[in-house]
């Protein structure tokens, strides 16, 4: 028998995944894969949510679809953001970009 | 409904794909591969939508997720390679603090998830899902879906405008 | 409900087992010589190939993804609405010209930048 647990715990994990490569990457375009992944596991809890605790209505999987148009937003803008700083700098590299540090 | 032995087969099966493709993702040092994992992540968890009565949200993510951001993300693989594409995603210098910070907050997590007690409600999911959702964008939730709009607008013309950045220069 | 899905699953672990089934029985007829000479070359016969296979892509291709995605997420909009056209009415469709006219705004200046032209 499955329930709300282990949907929240399948998506605690997909979350300290993508966390994971987040924090513990080099190239730019995995960490933006890494937040792809958290934000896929807040959308496997919004549904899952959705599912157990208000299954009449559908408000978390609006919500769920709000968070995949966002996310299609950010990945558009970060992606073009990372072309752009390759193109002066000629790396991907996310150590390299420091001209705010002194 | 599926049977629910049916139903606890499939949800063991999808989540041992999704979790070995995402790890994948984060441990290959091939991009081009964690990319393509990428995409496996995704379809597995259109595979949970669907065991949880989300269709179209099922459909949104191959769309979206599987197609476009997917393709997205390889194009962009491709325009900033450089060097061995065999050696191109790399750890970082704290990828060890980060590996036991992820690991805490997991194991906080799972323990978190085990002490709180849910109100479990039982009722019919709406049989007309892709309705219910249209009745959703277009009633209550219309202020929201007219901002994902300009969201949306603001977000290409700004993206468009860093990429044609990198044009011009070439 | 959920049981038309695994006719879709079905198809899914149908269409993997034929593509590893074929990969398997070329496995097992092939000869098993170690590879010599021309073996070795990317095509067996072809032309040479130049170059390394990893090559930067042009801009363009990211460009046409960037708008194709925008307008993926707006059909991920305009599919429930079109289900729910009849019954929704006119306040609806109102919002979907006004939805929709903001992200002709968009294709517009995608268009006067000439991030859909090929160069």
């Amino acid at each position: 028998m499955i329930t709300l647990n282990h949907y929240l715990a399948l998506g605690g994990m997909l979350f300290c995944i993508g966390l994971y490569g987040a924090l513990a990457k080099k190239n730019a375009i995995a960490i933006l894969m890494g937040i792809e992944l958290m934000l896929n596991a807040v959308n496997i809890n919004l549904v899952a949510f959705n599912h157990y605790l208000e299954p009449s209505k559908v408000v978390g999987q609006v919500f769920a679809i709000f968070v995949i148009v966002v996310a299609a937003a950010e990945v558009a803008v970060g992606l073009a953001l990372v072309l752009n700083i390759y193109r002066r700098r000629l790396e991907s590299n996310v150590d390299d970009f420091n001209w705010l540090k002194w | 409904m599926l049977s629910t032995s049916t139903s606890t087969l499939v949800f063991w099966f999808l989540t041992i794909l999704i979790v070995a493709s995402a790890l994948a993702v984060v441990l290959l040092r091939n991009i081009v591969h964690s990319a393509l994992f990428l995409i496996l992540t995704f379809v597995g968890i259109a595979g949970i939508y669907i065991l949880l009565n989300a269709e179209f949200l099922a459909a949104v993510q191959i769309l979206v997720y599987a197609g476009a951001i997917a393709i997205l993300v390889v194009f962009a693989v491709m325009l900033t390679r450089r060097g061995d594409i065999s050696e191109s995603n790399l750890f970082n210098k704290n990828y060890l603090a980060a590996g036991v910070l992820c690991l805490a907050l997991f194991i906080l997590n799972t323990f978190l998830i085990g002490q709180t007690f849910w109100t479990i409600k039982s009722g019919e999911p709406p049989l007309n899902n892709v309705g219910a959702i249209a009745d959703a964008f277009l009633g209550r939730y219309v202020l929201p879906f007219e901002v994902a709009a300009v969201l949306l607008l603001v977000a290409m013309v700004g993206a468009i405008l860093l990429a044609r950045g990198v044009n011009q220069d070439q | 409900m959920l049981q038309q899905y695994g006719i879709i699953a079905i198809f899914l672990i149908g269409g993997a087992l034929t593509a590893i089934a074929a990969l398997l029985v070329n496995w097992i007829i092939r000869p098993k010589l170690p590879p010599v000479g021309s073996k070795l070359n990317t095509y067996e016969c072809g032309l040479e190939t130049q170059g390394p296979t990893w090559i930067q892509f042009k801009v363009s291709y990211f460009l046409y993804a960037l708008v194709f995605l925008l307008f993926d997420v707006e059909t991920v909009f305009l599919y429930p609405w079109a289900v729910r056209f009849q019954v929704l009415g006119l306040f609806a469709f109102i919002e979907m010209i006004i939805f929709i006219s903001i992200l002709v705004i968009g294709l517009w200046y995608a268009w006067k930048e000439g991030a859909l032209k090929w160069q």
